[in-house]
């Protein structure tokens, strides 16, 4: 057993992620595409922002394939790799990407279903290598920063201090 | 797991309030978001049965501000407290930073207490975390009842301590927040380390962010 332990998302895993979901986008007709870690924090959007508070969406939707996780278990499957929110004018598309990480993908009645699943499953597979190469070579990765700055802790205890109310 | 996000220059760390129901986590995360600045929190999420307990989590995020580049933020989840929502804690535990317990300092509760403690540890280790590993702390709250039990017997119970098996630790260690007592210190011919704790009346907001500044300092350590 372990503590806890830092991941980092990098500007070049951003890149190789923004051109997958930008493609994603252009074929589906989908307007948003958002990946949320399955600990609730945003990674990465693309399309039109959105216009919703992306720090509780994406805490909703891990809560969601979570949730929906413990229930595919309770039916004997061993998940939900997608889930399906109907609304009258927008819809979500949500996919499990290599057990890390959930692509949402936000569309309206200018497409369908049937053509978003089918651009989801398409770029899946590119997605998944992006994680699963980040997960491997986190750590090893020669010139990049590890962790924070030195200073940082520092500074960060002077905020938590004056806004939490300490000495 | 905190995640530094170099792409849109932000960290996050999710920090988890646990205890048995109605112990208080919810009061201290309600006081929280009533007193921190509007500029510096989030929307606060209570996913509630309709009598208010709490049936999956709270959230509330907190903005430290941009520190050296990186806009920092502390993820406040609580769970819910009551023993037939496990399914809802443990999933609400993954990726967990910085945990804090909520006991109650009820002489009545000492049962729930220590029920709760066993079922965070159970929790944790399902997802291959070591409590003794993360940073933790535990809040004695509903100090101001009459019928609380003393100090001594709370901490005997669900702090007594784990053994120090690092000899670099092995020596008396000062508790930051408690002048003149130990976190580290020798018992019994071995050495021994429990975490900080804290008294609280969270209803009032006693001891609510003496409790969050600490834990959230700890976990600040963990990244550097």
């Amino acid at each position: 057993m372990s503590g806890s332990a830092t991941w980092s998302f990098r500007e070049e895993d951003a890149a190789r992620i923004g051109v997958l979901l930008n493609r994603l986008l252009a074929e589906s007709g989908a307007r948003t595409a958002l990946l949320v870690d399955r600990a609730g924090q945003m990674l990465a959007t693309a399309g039109h922002p959105p216009s919703f508070d992306p720090i509780t969406f994406a805490t909703l939707t891990a809560a969601d394939f979570s949730a929906n996780d413990q229930l595919a278990r309770l039916l004997g499957e061993n998940e939900f790799g997608a889930l399906f929110h109907q609304g009258e004018k927008d819809s979500l598309y949500l996919a499990d990407v290599a057990r890390r990480v959930i692509l949402v993908v936000l569309f309206d009645n200018t497409t369908t279903l049937g053509l978003v699943k089918l651009r989801v499953r398409g770029v899946l597979g590119d997605l998944s290598q992006v994680f699963t190469d980040m997960f491997a070579q986190d750590g090893q990765r020669a010139g990049t920063p590890r962790g924070v700055e030195r200073g940082f802790v520092g500074e960060a205890e002077d905020e938590i201090d004056k806004l939490f109310g300490g000495a | 797991m905190s995640l530094i996000n170099y792409a849109s220059r932000e960290i996050n760390c999710k920090l988890v309030y646990y205890g048995p129901g109605l112990g208080g986590k919810t009061t201290n995360l309600e006081y929280i978001y009533e007193k921190v600045a509007p500029a510096s929190k989030g929307k606060m999420i209570s996913l509630a049965t309709e009598t208010e307990r709490t049936l999956f989590f709270d959230f509330l995020p907190v903005d430290l501000g941009t520190i050296r580049g990186f806009k920092t933020r502390f993820h406040l989840y609580t769970v819910p407290g009551q023993v037939y929502y496990n399914a809802s804690r443990r999933l609400i535990l993954k990726s967990v930073d910085g945990v804090v317990f909520v006991a109650d300092s009820q002489m009545e509760r000492m049962e729930a207490n220590l029920e709760s403690m066993q079922n965070l540890y159970d929790n944790m280790a399902q997802h291959g975390l070591d409590l003794t590993r993360i940073p933790f702390v535990v809040q004695y709250n509903k100090r101001d009842l009459p019928n609380a039990a003393p100090l001594p017997q709370l901490q005997e119970a669900l702090n007594p301590g784990w053994p120090v098996e690092d000899p670099a630790r092995q020596h008396d260690i000062p508790d930051p927040y408690r002048p003149g007592e130990l976190l580290v210190q020798q018992t019994n011919g071995g050495w021994t380390e429990r975490v900080p704790h804290f008294e609280a009346v969270a209803m009032r907001g006693d001891g609510v962010f003496d409790t969050l500044r600490a834990v959230s300092k700890m976990v600040l350590k963990t990244l550097g």
